[in-house]
């Protein structure tokens, strides 16, 4: 009875294998026949060829159609990709921690309005959300070039083209980054010493503000102190739009605005899950121990919450990063629209181009899991 | 377990021997009884459906012709509306017989793709939509633009060769669909639109106010468009080449949906007409179809210019000049092969 | 009065019956709350009178063509011109009894499912009906034949269909087509003697789990027809219906792996010890048991598959968005693009609250019942 069960478990796992390969065989026969019967050649060798399409919006790489490859729109295409993702990523858990406390607050009024933000809008397709904020909302009642929306001369310009911030250049930037990086590993070293002093003696500093000093001092002596100079570039308006400055698209700050939107809704029912699972009587005990509301909800609500919440998270910032794919929907040159669109349709390679795509988001899935499992492990609660 | 498990194996074998002994695409439409013909998914004067969903235009109605040509029956026709993105894939996988899709005949299609351009149905250029308030005049004073244009299209390539080779630069705002690319521009996303002629003509008359754009009068690209068809199957592509040919010959012969019935049945009539209309030369056989083949296609859909006046020209409300469509011996391109 | 007695004084307002200690309490028992009603008030006073007269105090109901609306505010005769699109997409006009009976036999049917009023036995068999009979009728009556066999004249292809009877089948369709290969993934996932089974599994869930909707739909579109052999023949919409089934059912399988989890060992070593083969235990113990747990699970993804399906439209379908927003480019019917996306996301979200509402009192009811 048991040999029969074995080999009844062998026998299933040999033919199930044995079915897969004979089904990817199969698979790549018809794709070989086809191809063949269609004149077309397979393989890679495409990605050396000269692109010669334009692209809107390439922060990362200098593109240029004449001289660029279709390997460096491939590159593009993901920077992209990668951008808007952190970009939605960072805001869709600022909106989402914002509602999803606000949701359990006191004021009823507040409450109230946090749940109709998230039950309205977890409840519509986000395809439906990106288009209507493009191109219902922003190309067409965002003012034209010529009747630029502007903030304190050029300082901040807004019209249907891009919203422009003036960009930081000259031969100071350097300096300026360097001494930024400096700041972040003081910081990191006196976040470290001020919570070993506080572990000792019970001394409780500052922390936040004193961080932010040094984020703000050591990069001003830096700059004042180094040779090199910064320089303001203004945005300025041109014959037909406005040049200069760091500008974000339409098409990015539409995909950004409704992946931050959509997905906060997700986190923001994350979030207040997470609180709400921490029991009770953890408040009332700290609030007992004389805490404030808000040291309450820093020092021991959140720490527990989070334990709650982020493996569900991983799963939000998954999807956000996926959900980026719908950038083809308002034109931003993502990795889907750039080249598995517009690549794909002037080579006619669907395989490789196809495979190559999915292969990518797969890797950043993989990539977003993994740094989230450290991050969740280094969270987990360390029994003494 | 174990039987559920052969079943599978079993069946994933049997579908591996399916692979159905591709007849040729003539027995396979006659079998059918209709053509599969992939179309625009919506291009007023090309292809696009009016009000009763039926589907309109200068394509649909070369697939009317060939439908008219095997079947005898212009109406035995069926439209799959495919995006630009898709066409080719749905040519080259047999969703469709034919694909008239104002799709540009260039080398790599030609012969990189296995696809047949079967002829030109309509000789286009790229051309630019401007906004009248810019009071730009010409696509030399452009420098610094933005354009909208549509994604996978060779509208794209041109775009950027035109402006480098006159040393301009430009933002190009890329969308999916010749609509989005239209909100994109009405909307003032950028300052023109490039497309197709005949396609900014449509596209213009779209907008909610068609009198604040004008079309300049730049043409950047030749835009040969025409029918396609997949390759290895010479009947098949000999008869819509040959449709398109019959439409224009008929056309210079003066032969229109009206008349011909009269020209079919004069014994007078000239030896060219006769071959045509099946009269002489047993010309519809070398095709495989009936003599009466061209015939049918003049009598239910007409000839070329009568098509063209009818989805694009005067009659329409595109009003687009026949210019270099017209016949040769009237001062255009389009010249057909005879049939001898 | 001190400082101190006006504190005590405001603190006891709370506590006053009625409304006006309500409003003390909930509104403004502090400085800080005082100060996010005053600021949510007026961001409402900002959004609300606006977004109400725009929507309907304003806007245009009566008439029949644009001549009737101006762009001040909402169009609703665009909408009620335009409403047989964005529901039946271009089914034919004088057919359209066809779709509309669809749609009546599938609310009868899901009423019998879902109303607990009806007794479970009832419920059940209902189920199985919509499970394995209605979508082969609700197809036979869309389409006009079933099997080769005609069945109504005239035929209506299915790249006819569309609006929201299409997203409606696409959803519908591909969450009951799912449903089994889910299930037998999510039963895979588990075995724990077959590791070859167990990590074909795997592979294969986590494969569709970590790529976007889009590129499946796309590799359906354009790398299917060339996998396959020559001469196979699919429709657009069956293409699309691959692709979302093998999507979806990456993610119902990781949703009934969850009830799998969830049961409790005993109900294993119970159904063990009644010596049933794998398939009796799985069939008459563990599943019913197992699907019962995750049925709020399997709304959930059924939201989020039709908040998906609007992706069809980006490969060339006339859905309910696309329809919609199709609809604005009607030559008559010019710039109501916000009344469009206005409709057809009311239509979206009425669907998926209204699942997500029901999902939830199933899982409140789940929770007490155990």
């Amino acid at each position: 009875m048991f040999s029969s069960l074995k080999f009844r478990q062998y026998a299933i796992q040999i033919f199930l294998l044995l079915a897969l390969v004979i089904f990817f065989l199969f698979i790549a026969n018809n794709a070989e026949e086809n191809m063949a019967a269609r004149n077309m050649t397979a393989g890679f060798g495409f990605l050396e060829e000269k692109a010669g399409f334009p692209i809107l919006f390439s922060p990362f790489i200098e593109y240029n159609a004449a001289i660029n490859s279709y390997f460096d729109t491939f590159l593009i295409g993901f920077g992209n990709t990668v951008l808007v993702s952190i970009l939605g990523i960072i805001t869709a858990t600022i909106v989402g921690l914002i509602f999803g406390v606000a949701r359990l607050s006191q004021n009823w009024l507040v409450a109230k309005i946090a749940s109709v933000y998230v039950e309205v809008f977890r409840n519509i397709p986000l395809l439906l959300q990106i288009t209507f904020w493009y191109f219902a909302i922003m190309i067409p009642l965002l003012p034209s070039p010529r009747q630029s929306f502007t903030l304190g001369g050029d300082w901040f310009v807004m019209n249907n083209r891009g919203f422009y911030v003036p960009e930081v250049t000259g031969d100071g930037l350097s300096t300026l980054l360097y001494a930024l990086l400096f700041a972040f590993v003081l910081i990191y070293f006196f976040v470290k010493w001020a919570k070993k002093k506080q572990a000792e003696s019970g001394t409780v500093l500052p922390k936040f503000w004193l961080s932010l000093l040094i984020l703000i001092i050591v990069p001003t002596i830096a700059v004042v102190f180094s040779s090199g100079n910064l320089e303001l570039v203004f945005p300025e308006k041109g014959r037909f739009a406005w040049r200069g400055g760091w500008v974000v698209i339409p098409e990015l700050a539409a995909l950004w605005l409704a992946l931050t939107i959509y997905t906060g809704t997700f986190i923001a029912e994350n979030i207040r899950g997470g609180i709400l699972a921490v029991s009770k009587g953890q408040t009332e005990a700290a609030l007992a121990l004389g805490l404030s509301r808000s040291q309450t909800l820093r020092l021991v609500v959140i720490p527990q919450a989070l334990r709650v919440i982020i493996p569900p998270q991983t799963s939000q910032y998954l999807n956000l990063t996926k959900n980026s794919s719908l950038a083809a929907a308002v034109g931003y040159p993502d990795l889907v629209s750039v080249f598995a669109g517009t690549a794909l349709n002037q080579v006619g390679r669907a395989i490789e181009i196809i495979s190559m795509t999915m292969l990518v988001y797969l890797t950043l899935s993989l990539t977003i899991s993994i740094c989230m499992n450290i991050y969740n492990s280094r969270m987990k609660l360390r029994e003494r | 377990m174990l039987k559920n498990t052969f079943k599978l194996v079993i069946g994933l074998f049997a579908l591996s021997s399916m692979v159905v002994a591709s007849a040729g695409t003539l027995e396979d439409v006659k079998r059918k009884g209709y053509v599969q013909c992939g179309v625009s998914t919506g291009l007023p004067g090309f292809s696009a459906p009016d009000d009763k969903g039926l589907m309109q235009g200068l394509d649909a109605d070369l697939c009317r012709a060939v439908a008219a040509a095997v079947l005898g029956d212009a109406s035995k026709v069926r439209f799959s509306k495919l995006t630009a993105k898709e066409r080719f894939a749905a040519l080259a996988s047999g969703e469709v017989d034919l694909l008239n899709r104002n799709t540009t005949w260039t080398m790599h299609r030609d012969t990189g793709l296995g696809l047949n351009f079967a002829g030109v149905n309509y000789y286009d250029g790229q051309g630019f939509l401007v906004k009248k308030s810019l009071g730009v005049k010409s696509a030399k004073d452009l420098d610094g633009a933005s354009v909208c244009i549509q994604a996978g299209t060779t509208t794209e390539l041109n775009l950027s060769d035109y402006f480098r080779a006159n040393g301009m630069k430009f933002k190009a705002i890329t969308y999916d669909t010749s609509d989005q690319t239209r909100s994109g521009f009405e909307a003032g996303r950028c300052d023109i639109l490039t497309s197709d002629r005949s396609q900014l003509a449509a596209l213009r008359l779209g907008l909610k106010n068609p009198s604040s754009a004008v079309v300049l009068p730049e043409i950047i690209s030749k835009e040969p468009l025409g029918p396609v068809v997949r390759q290895g199957d010479d009947q098949w592509f000999n008869i819509v080449k040959w449709t398109l040919n019959a439409q224009i010959n008929a056309e210079e012969m003066g032969i229109t949906s009206a008349n011909v019935d009269k020209h079919a049945n004069d014994a007078n009539a000239t030896p060219g007409v006769k071959r045509l209309l099946g009269k002489e030369g047993g010309f519809g056989a070398k095709i495989g179809l009936s003599d009466s083949w061209a015939y049918k296609i003049i009598k239910q859909v007409g000839n070329y210019g009568e098509v063209f006046k009818r989805t694009v020209g005067a009659d329409s409300p595109l009003k687009l000049a026949r210019g270099t469509n017209e016949l040769w011996s009237r001062g255009g391109i389009l010249y057909a092969p005879p049939v001898r | 009065m001190t400082l101190q007695e006006f504190n005590h004084r405001y603190q006891n307002l709370q506590y006053r019956p009625g409304a006006v200690g309500w409003v003390f309490k909930n509104l403004l028992s502090s400085p800080f709350n005082i100060l996010l009603t005053f600021g949510a008030l007026y961001i409402l006073y900002l959004i609300i009178p606006t977004s109400l007269n725009w929507l309907i105090f304003d806007s245009y109901w009566e008439g029949e063509s644009s001549q009737d609306c101006n762009f001040d505010a909402a169009c609703w005769v665009f909408i009620k011109a335009r409403f047989n699109t964005i529901i039946y997409g271009f089914y034919p006009q004088e057919h359209l009894w066809r779709p509309n009976l669809v749609l009546l036999l599938l609310v009868i049917g899901l009423s019998f499912v879902l109303i607990d009023r009806f007794s479970n036995k009832l419920r059940l068999r209902a189920g199985m009906v919509m499970l394995f009979a209605f979508p082969f009728v609700a197809f036979a009556i869309l389409h006009g034949s079933l099997f080769g066999v005609e069945i109504f004249d005239p035929i209506v292809r299915t790249e006819q269909w569309g609006g929201l009877v299409l997203t409606l089948v696409l959803s519908l369709g591909g969450i009951v087509l799912c449903f089994p290969l889910g299930i037998l993934l999510a039963l895979g996932r588990q075995c724990k003697t077959m590791p070859v089974v167990k990590y074909v599994c795997i592979w294969f869930i986590e494969f569709w789990r970590g790529v976007p909707l889009i590129t499946v739909l796309f590799m359906a579109a354009v790398m299917l027809p060339l996998l396959l052999p020559e001469g196979t023949e699919f429709d657009k919409l069956s293409r699309a219906l691959i692709g979302i089934v093998l999507f979806e059912a990456a993610y119902i399988a990781e949703v009934v792996r969850g009830g799998l989890q969830a049961l409790p060992k005993g109900q294993y070593e119970a159904a063990d010890s009644l010596n049933f083969s794998y398939w009796k235990q799985t069939n008459l113990i563990i599943l019913p048991q197992a699907l019962k747990l995750v049925i709020p699970g399997i709304v959930n993804t059924f939201i989020a598959l039709l908040k998906d399906t609007s992706l069809v439209s980006i490969v060339g379908m006339w859905d309910l968005l696309n329809s919609a927003i199709g609809s604005t480019r009607d030559p008559n019917w010019i710039g109501y693009i916000i009344e469009a996306y206005v409709f057809a996301g009311a239509l979206y979200w009425l669907l998926c609250f209204s699942a997500s509402k029901y999902s939830q009192r199933l899982e409140k009811k789940l929770s007490t019942e155990r």
